[in-house]
């Protein structure tokens, strides 16, 4: 059963790799800010599925932070932009 | 007794199976989509699901009760701080040019 996981860590490896042809194309800076979105939550996965393969329940709470940290780079993303543009509104 | 246990083990092995679909789907509509919004949708409804599906497909083999709370407590907040981002995210693509991205293939 543990090489069904194994596969399941690489597979979401690969395709949250393949998201950052995503940060090389992306016409728009939030088209960028959406392939760290899938880092956070692809990244999530991953540790999941290791605290599983490796049988360290530490993992979760590993996972946990960076969920959060998810959220606050996505925000700041958000925020640094809105004070340049604060003079236009 | 071992029947049980066999059942549920295939049971997570098939959640994990499609929640990594999910994830795969999301990338590609990532990669594929032409346009900022359809990306942004195609993104947070995949991931949630397929983190949703990878959670509780784990949350079944824990090995103890408490580990699973706590698997789905992160699923949940994923879920959360997801949508909050995604909504930030489509609000500045959509204020930072007006006529930006609505279905043009660049």
């Amino acid at each position: 059963m543990d090489t069904i996981l194994v596969v399941a860590v690489f597979v979401v490896l690969i395709s949250v790799l393949a998201g950052l042809i995503q940060v090389w194309r992306g016409p728009t800076p939030a088209d960028r800010m959406l392939s760290a979105l899938l880092f956070g939550t692809g990244g999530v996965a991953i540790l999941l599925l290791l605290a599983e393969v490796a049988a360290q329940p530490a993992f979760v709470d590993v996972a946990l932070v960076l969920a959060i940290l998810a959220l606050i780079v996505s925000v700041a993303f958000v925020r640094n932009d809105r004070l340049e543009t604060e003079s236009e509104t | 007794m071992w029947v049980v246990t066999a059942i549920v083990e295939a049971i997570s092995i098939l959640l994990i199976i499609s929640g990594v679909a999910f994830f795969v789907s999301g990338t590609v509509g990532l990669l594929r989509f032409p346009d900022v919004f359809a990306r942004l949708h195609a993104l947070t409804k995949c991931d949630n699901l397929g983190l949703g599906l990878v959670a509780l497909g784990l949350a079944l083999r824990a090995p103890s009760g408490w580990l699973g709370v706590k698997i789905l407590a992160v699923w949940a907040l994923v879920l959360m701080a997801s949508a909050t981002a995604a909504h930030l995210i489509a609000r500045k693509a959509r204020s930072s040019r007006p006529g930006v991205g609505i279905g043009i293939r660049e």
